[in-house]
């Protein structure tokens, strides 16, 4: 082995840098979605968002010729989704999960058929910053090459733990998602505070679905989603609808993505089906650790379907 | 109520819908056996036949075909290799009367279009990829493949000589025989520069698995590799993040050199266009159904992508000499003696396995110098 390799570190700095450059779109969608769900609603269409947020930025960096007006088309994208999403729901005796799993499954169709001319051509796609300048190791300089986006998402995370706390609008969301009718007896609108909640979540969504197109993988394809952002519904959940939470869990899911390709790296190959489901294992393993009768859901929000 | 106002007898309505149902039986029938110089292809394609990879290949044929005249081309992407490949087929026989389907992918063959051969057994179904042997299956079926691993070979020669760190990294979706001979080659044409050369491979588990795919080139990057060639249905994402990080790549299925103006050395190209025509014509001039159909280099079924800046004049003179060997035919790449990578003998020194041999079409090791396991 010469100078330049890392050999068994090469796995930990593989899985770190995974974590960032894999969670960062686990992190927008599930933000997106902590903030749709403490408004008392669930949007299943998240999946169906992301792919949409992923062409569009794509689109649009190629056309115009710059990513973050990309990024910010794809947020627009999701936005108009989210509220379709928050309108219907808001008509009577329409059951938010259906209306999200018809909008996960158009949205996806819909994109393809959109998004056709674009596998081909080549965007522009986001800079990195290249945080690990310091270092003289190339690996480690090339794991802490950072996207903008990613800090954006850390940023948000605590931005919306401090929302939920401490601002008249955060407690609003989490009233009209515990109680209606308190809100009701406060007098709030509860539909429309969903409605601005779920576009609001959409965006989120939007974005982290640019951030795949236009970072990392940085291209444009069909099969560049890959369920994450049904992930990032269960995601939400582990993360018991607490931002911050969000942010570790987003950075989890992105870890055990890279665990697969890191062992193999290294020579490890017994059982690589097992490693590269790891992040799906590690939602069911969740799902039933948490799903406990006793201590189910405590910070859940009441007014949510599933939990009411 | 008038009298004279007609009342079908449940006897007229039944003759009726009999007359109609032998006219379009007829309908049905007619024009296939009249229409020897039309016809009608079905291609069905796994992935998006856009995407700088396998499908795009395949596609390139198909849009080749539509200029024979009399041939039409009915085209579906993205049909996975379940159930509703069966449909697919089913429905381009029936809606569109197609009678010659190529059904692209490799699951595509057992048991789906088997099962459709011997239920349409007047419709042709060309397969790629697929081990078509004469006492198994079906005779209008057949398979049509082309020894790609003579490119990988020259890949491996060019990957060779661009080394410095002598790990080369191959990233594959599935041990699959013909995956595994990919590696295989990449890896001896490597070794006939320096026989120290060793080869990573990373498996990701299915054919489109973008962000899988640039997580394992990162880490095949972090480990000192410097040349990534892959065998996946879509290779953009993986040219792209070794352009992005600097190393050398070689391409497959299509040509990959815009992707990667500085990194890309050459790369291993399909040429359907020779099979697709073979088996159009042998369908429009009513002779038997070709049901196995191989070829390399020399018979234009793949071709070498032009060399990159990264390739060395070194570099490009011993692969062009190999080339003109495999162009004559005289050049066999599994030749013994051959160990694999656990140490045992594979291929018996004095042993020579020619590209027509189906024993490499069943190949289930990875040769020494290959850092992974089956």
């Amino acid at each position: 082995m010469d100078g330049t390799t890392l050999g068994w570190w090469g796995v930990p700095i593989a899985i770190l840098a995974g974590a960032i450059r894999v969670g960062t779109p686990f992190l927008f969608v599930s933000l997106g979605e902590c903030l749709t769900e403490k408004s008392g609603r669930i949007n299943l269409g998240l999946e169906g968002i992301l792919v949409m947020g992923a062409m569009v930025g794509y689109a649009v960096s190629y056309l115009s010729g710059n990513p973050w007006l990309g990024v910010l088309a794809a947020g627009c994208a999701g936005l108009a989704l989210g509220a379709l999403h928050g309108m219907l729901c808001s008509l009577p005796r329409v059951n938010d999960i259906a209306v999200g799993i018809g909008l996960m499954l158009f949205g996806t169709g819909f994109v393809f058929f959109l998004g056709k001319p674009f596998v081909q051509p080549q965007a522009p796609t986001l800079p990195a910053l290249h945080l690990g300048s310091w270092s003289t190791s190339p690996q480690i300089e090339s794991a802490l090459q950072i996207n903008a986006l990613f800090l954006v998402g850390v940023a948000l995370a605590f931005a919306m733990h401090w929302a939920f706390r401490s601002t008249r609008w955060g407690l609003v969301v989490r009233m009209v998602g515990d109680s209606a009718d308190a809100a009701r007896a406060m007098g709030y609108t509860v539909n429309r505070v969903r409605v601005l909640a779920t576009a609001a979540g959409g965006f989120l969504a939007g974005v982290g679905g640019s951030y795949l197109s236009l970072y990392y993988p940085g291209s444009w394809n069909e099969g560049l989603s890959s369920g994450q952002g049904l992930m990032a519904l269960a995601l939400v959940i582990f993360a018991r609808w607490r931002p911050l939470h969000c942010f570790l869990a987003a950075l989890l899911f992105g870890g055990a993505s890279a665990i697969g390709p890191a062992l193999q790296s290294v020579g490890i190959s017994s059982g690589y089906y097992l490693f590269n489901a790891a992040p799906y294992v590690l939602t069911l393993g969740i799902m039933i650790a948490t799903c406990s009768p006793r201590r189910s859901l405590t910070s859940a929000p009441g007014e949510l379907s599933v939990t009411r | 109520m008038s009298r004279t106002s007609y009342h079908p007898s449940r006897r007229d309505v039944l003759k009726f819908l009999g007359a109609a149902g032998i006219t379009s039986a007829f309908g049905g029938v007619m024009p296939r056996a009249f229409a020897a110089n039309k016809l009608v292809v079905g291609v069905i394609y796994v992935g998006p036949k856009d995407d700088y990879g396998y499908s795009q290949a395949q596609a390139q044929a198909a849009a080749a075909m539509k200029k024979i005249p009399g041939v039409t081309v009915l085209e579906q992407e993205k049909v996975p290799e379940t159930i509703d490949v069966q449909k697919t087929m089913a429905s381009m026989i029936r809606q569109d009367d197609a009678s010659l389907i190529f059904p692209t992918s490799f699951g595509y063959f057992d048991p789906h279009t088997i099962k459709m051969a011997k239920k349409y057994p007047d419709m042709r179904f060309a397969h790629c990829g697929g081990l078509w042997t004469a006492d198994k299956h079906p005779k209008n079926s057949g398979s049509y493949f082309g020894y790609i691993d003579e490119c990988q070979y020259l890949n491996g020669v060019v990957a060779g000589h661009a080394t410095k760190s002598k790990k080369l990294g191959f990233i594959a979706a599935k041990p699959i025989p013909q995956v595994l001979r990919n590696i295989n080659a990449f890896t001896l044409g490597a070794q006939s520069v320096n026989p120290g050369i060793t080869t990573q491979v990373i498996f990701t588990g299915d054919w489109m698995m973008p962000v899988k795919e640039v997580e394992a080139t990162n880490s095949m990057i972090d480990q000192g590799i410097d040349v990534v060639t892959m065998h996946v249905d879509s290779p953009k994402v993986i040219v792209e993040t070794c352009e992005r990080r600097g190393i050398y790549v070689c391409g497959y299925h299509a040509d990959q050199s815009a992707l990667a103006p500085n990194g890309y050395l050459t790369g291993a190209e399909w040429n359907w266009v020779t099979p697709y025509t073979d088996h159009v014509m042998a369908a429009m001039e009513g002779k038997p159904m070709i049901n196995f159909l191989r070829g390399g280099l020399k018979e234009g079924f793949v071709k070498a992508s032009p060399y990159g800046k990264g390739a060395s004049s070194a570099a490009r003179k011993q692969a062009d000499t190999v080339k003109s060997k495999m162009l004559k035919d005289t050049f066999v790449i599994f030749k013994g003696p051959i160990k694999d990578n656990t140490g045992k003998t594979v291929i018996a020194a004095g042993t020579e396995q020619k590209q027509q041999d189906v024993v490499l079409e069943q190949m289930d090791y990875l040769v020494a110098g290959v850092i992974g396991k089956v």
